[in-house]
């Protein structure tokens, strides 16, 4: 017992320490956080999102810093549990007193932390696909909102090139995320004249396994003798077995595609993928698009990571366009305070990895183009659609009654995320 | 005289034969370039025309293009690459000296992948091996259109296989449907009315809203109950055979449990890690073999895993009992909150080493793909094969706790401590190989697992929940309570899933178990042991 008191002391004291040097380095430095599970279910997609903030970090500070200051990422780890995140932002924003933060992956853990954010008015950049509604004054959010990547799968399954699908499988994992994203699109599917016995929503628990029934269910459903395709917000560790029951009982894409929203590169390195080409993703980003910017990024990660072998990824390509339009932001506004690179960051531009330009809008969402994409035997995607020109995303779908009218825009005379009229109208 | 006579007609007709075919040479080679057209329903056209030409290298190239093995070079000539090495589609002949990068790929997409295997079974219906005819039948089926009827009819006319002439009839009479003749009509409904085929009643449904002949319509509704009845029975086959196979997921990760647990009556929360253990032995033998094996025996590793997981896993679980668990004995609580902590460490360990995306153990050849008995109930080779993997270790388990004279002192040992202890028994060896014996079976249930599900740190944890369920719900300490209660927790599960969903099923079968331990707290099978009797 002793041993142990003697044991904690030297860690308090440790601790103590390392903190007095944090606050001792702050003058020439610039500190952010980087708020990703590196443990828990979540880890499996997070940490790569660390490391990929970490080598931005790493690549500024070789072409030095930023107004000439070091950046220094502080990196805290949340353990894929929510509660803590809100624990941990507090920790990042208040003691660690960081200027900007990087992080969240599943919407349930955002939800956590906005509060924090709000109230000590920090920054947060979330650099993962997501439901929509919501536009917070404190975040950015460089993933897609559903008009940058639902809709156009289902209008492109809808087209002749994706087969003219008329029946339709939703099914996902049970969350708010699939939730949201399904509504949305039942709206977005009613309004375009399918019929109710023509959808099938279904929804599974968290890290579900067995699959057998689910998909014999789709194969059923399929069998009514319309094109049928599945629309997939299967999340996390469901989908390895998903797509290998799928295979297993020889569901052919050209028969019944799925297209996944939250299936990249990074989920099908788990994958043997032979038996699953031509199934579909929906990104703003594939590693396969050949372009000089792609080319040099997938680069920069191999050296850092020192794996020829890592994949990039969709939330990878965000985090990038995020971290670039902060950093323009800060060197614009000539300081790291949140009001004056927030304000810096409308319109700001970065060229996106797979071609155009990514604009920053007052909604706080990115244009960004959208990719339709089919799994190769190789494990990666081949673009097989692409929007002729970026989309604007959109906080607050037009396809929900109850949306309609709702504005986000944080810019005068709105300046709201959430209202149906300005703030500051003439009166 | 006559013989130079000859010889210059034959050379003649040397010279004329290229001549004749650079003509087709030509217009193929045109159909090529065509392919690497900039929209698919160029590509598609383009397709059509060369499946037109009739020419016989057409096979090649399309199922080359189906693979994504067909390249566009910078000049607009096509090559493809049907194995290591580029061949020129023209004239069969390799291409050396090409630059890789130079090449472009022409793509390929669902709707024009579809139209190929059209066109390939067009191609193959006539060819010598009935395997591919059968396949081809039922490609040109699928495709559905009235030409596909057409060139059915006139394969029919000249086979001579039964099991391929026996698939075109049937496909035809689903095409005849829709014939305006009422006898072929009836005669096809009456064909139909043996499958138990939901596209089938599809169809019927649809002849039956839209007939306006009684007879027919009669007939019809007859062949759509008849149908609507073997899909019942069909049903419920498949239920159970899913039933079966969760049961025997289940089965497979709670054994280990049933011994640590039940046997012993350590709370061992650290459990689902070994079974990650076990997996991730599998991908790293898996590997080996990539590495270092003939590339014919990858088939194997999976075999070659079992042993290697079982030892390693069992390693661990004996250094954990001797290092950690055998101080705590009794004492529950500790044991749980310290078994936990080292389920924690362990995951950490695994994160760190192998990093936290999943890994990919493929499943060998021999694993992969199934029978669909009907169109409804497929039996997948990998669920079939971990059923009777199950059955396997269960049996081996019960034979050696039964009869060796290890499993005579392990049950001795579980039943009266001292007692056994008094009669010259090594209680404390005993107690290590207890545990390392359910951890090396965890180790081969994660071998097993890892051919349907994800290889990731957090595996353990989602089999940890289910294998206490069904070792409480079983009986502590009984095997055979674990085999029914898996299985039955299995039937069950599948059972409700159809009608209750997945998430309110399983809500169920958890509540069913509650209720289930308040009635019988000793679970389906009570057994007298140490942990009992504490």
């Amino acid at each position: 017992m002793k041993l142990f008191q003697s044991l904690v002391g030297a860690g308090a004291l440790l601790a103590a320490s390392s903190v007095s040097f944090g606050a001792m380095a702050a003058d020439d430095t610039i500190k952010i956080g980087v708020l990703h599970s590196l443990s828990g279910t979540m880890a499996i997609s997070e940490t790569t999102l660390k490391d990929s903030v970490l080598m931005m970090v790493d690549d500024l500070n070789k072409h030095g810093g930023l107004l000439g200051k070091k950046v220094e990422a502080v990196v805290v780890d949340p353990a894929s549990n929510w509660p803590l995140f809100a624990e941990k932002a507090r920790e990042l924003l208040e003691k660690q007193k960081v200027a900007v933060v990087f992080g969240c992956w599943t919407s349930v853990s955002r939800k956590s932390v906005l509060p924090v954010f709000e109230q000590d008015n920090g920054l947060l950049f979330y650099p993962v696909q997501y439901e929509g509604e919501e536009s917070s004054n404190n975040v950015f959010y460089t993933g897609a909102a559903p008009n940058q990547q639902a809709i156009p799968a289902v209008e492109y399954l809808m087209s002749k090139d994706g087969g003219e699908v008329k029946r339709w499988v939703l099914e996902g994992t049970d969350y708010v995320y699939p939730r949201t994203t399904n509504k949305v699109l039942e709206a977005y599917l009613k309004a375009h004249g399918v019929k109710d016995e023509d959808i099938m929503v279904n929804y599974t628990p968290f890290g579900f396994s067995d699959w057998q029934t689910e998909v014999a269910k789709i194969k059923q459903f399929g069998a009514a003798g319309k094109k049928t395709a599945v629309v997939s917000t299967i999340n996390g560790d469901a989908n390895v077995p998903f797509y290998k029951e799928l295979a297993n009982q020889g569901i052919k894409a050209d028969q019944i595609p799925v297209v996944a929203f939250s299936v990249g590169e990074e989920e099908l390195a788990g994958i043997d993928t032979k038996n699953l080409v031509g199934h579909l993703a929906a990104w703003n980003y594939f590693e396969s698009v050949k372009t000089p910017e792609n080319d040099a990024f997938i680069k920069m990660w191999h050296g850092y990571i020192k794996n020829d072998k890592r994949t990039t990824n969709d939330p990878m390509e965000a985090t990038y366009i995020g971290f670039k339009m902060w950093t323009q932001a800060v060197e614009q506004a000539g300081t790291t305070d949140v009001n004056a690179v927030r304000q810096a960051m409308y319109g700001q531009k970065v060229k996106n990895l797979t071609g155009g330009v990514a604009v920053m809008n007052s909604n706080h969402h990115l244009s960004k183009p959208v990719l339709i994409g089919e799994i190769q035997a190789n494990g990666q995607f081949q673009t097989v659609w692409k929007t002729k020109d970026v989309i604007k995303a959109e906080a607050w779908s037009s396809y929900l009654d109850e949306d309609k009218g709702k504005v986000a825009d944080w810019t005068y005379p709105w300046v709201c995320g959430n209202c149906t009229a300005p703030k500051y109208a003439a009166q | 005289m006559k013989s130079v006579l000859a010889l210059t007609l034959c050379l003649l007709a040397a010279l004329m034969l290229p001549g004749s075919s650079r003509a087709d040479d030509d217009a193929f080679a045109a159909a090529l370039r065509a392919l690497n057209a900039e929209s698919y329903a160029d590509k598609i056209d383009a397709a059509q025309t060369l499946a037109g030409l009739g020419d016989p290298r057409t096979g090649a190239v399309l199922s080359a293009l189906a693979d994504g093995n067909l390249y566009a070079r910078p000049d607009g000539s096509i090559v493809m690459q049907p194995g290591n090495s580029y061949l020129d589609p023209i004239t069969g002949q390799t291409v050396s000296g090409l630059d890789a990068t130079s090449l472009s790929a022409i793509t390929v997409n669902n709707r024009l992948r579809g139209v190929l295997r059209g066109l390939l079974a067009g191609l193959d219906i006539s060819s010598p091996d009935p395997a591919a005819r059968l396949n081809a039948v039922q490609a040109v089926a699928e495709q559905g259109s009235p030409e596909s009827a057409e060139l059915l009819h006139k394969a029919l006319e000249h086979e001579t296989d039964p099991a391929v002439k026996r698939a075109i009839t049937g496909v035809l009479a689903g095409l005849d449907l829709s014939s305006p003749d009422k006898a072929r009509r009836l005669a096809a409904i009456e064909a139909l009315s043996g499958k138990a085929d939901r596209t089938v009643k599809g169809q019927l449904e649809t002849l039956q809203a839209s007939e306006p002949d009684p007879e027919v319509k009669a007939a019809a509704a007859k062949a759509i109950s008849a149908i609507a009845t073997k899909l019942a029975f069909v049903d419920v086959a498949a239920n159970l055979f899913q039933g079966l196979s969760l049961g025997s997921v289940l089965l497979l990760a709670a054994i280990g449990l049933a011994i640590t647990f039940g046997v012993m009556g350590v709370i061992n929360m650290a459990h689902g890690e070994m079974i990650m253990l076990g997996s991730y032995t599998a991908y790293v033998v898996q590997e080996a073999f990539r590495a270092w094996a003939p590339p014919d025996w990858i088939g194997l590793y999976l075999i070659v895993a079992l042993p290697v997981a079982f030892l390693f896993t069992a390693l661990v679980g004996i250094a954990l009992e001797r290092g950690l668990i055998r101080f705590l004995y009794g004492r529950p609580l500790e044991t749980l909150l310290s078994t936990f902590g080292i389920s924690l460490i362990l995951q950490q360990a695994v994160r760190s080493v192998f990093g936290a995306p999943n890994k990919e153990v493929a499943n060998p050849a021999w694993m992969t793909g199934g029978v669909e008995l009907t169109s409804d109930f497929t039996v997948t080779w990998n669920r079939l094969i971990i059923i009777l993997f199950c059955i396997a270790v269960l049996g081996v388990l019960a034979a050696l706790l039964r009869w060796s004279s290890f499993g005579l002192q392990m049950r001795a040992v579980a039943q009266n401590r001292p007692m056994a202890a008094a009669m010259g028994i090594r209680t404390g060896r005993i107690d290590a190989f207890t545990f390392g014996l359910g951890s090396g079976i965890a180790g081969i249930a994660g071998v097993a697992l890892s051919q349907i599900g994800n290889v990731s740190p957090n595996l353990g944890q989602g089999y940890i929940v289910d294998s206490f369920m069904v070792v409480v719900f079983g009986g502590v300490g009984s095997l055979w309570g674990t085999l029914v209660g898996a299985l039955s927790l299995g039937a069950v599960n599948k059972f409700l899933e159809p009608y209750a969903g997945a998430m309110l099923g399983k809500i169920l079968v958890l509540v069913f178990i509650i209720l289930f331990i308040q009635k019988r707290p000793r679970g389906l099978f009570a057994l007298k042991g140490r942990s009992v009797e504490n």
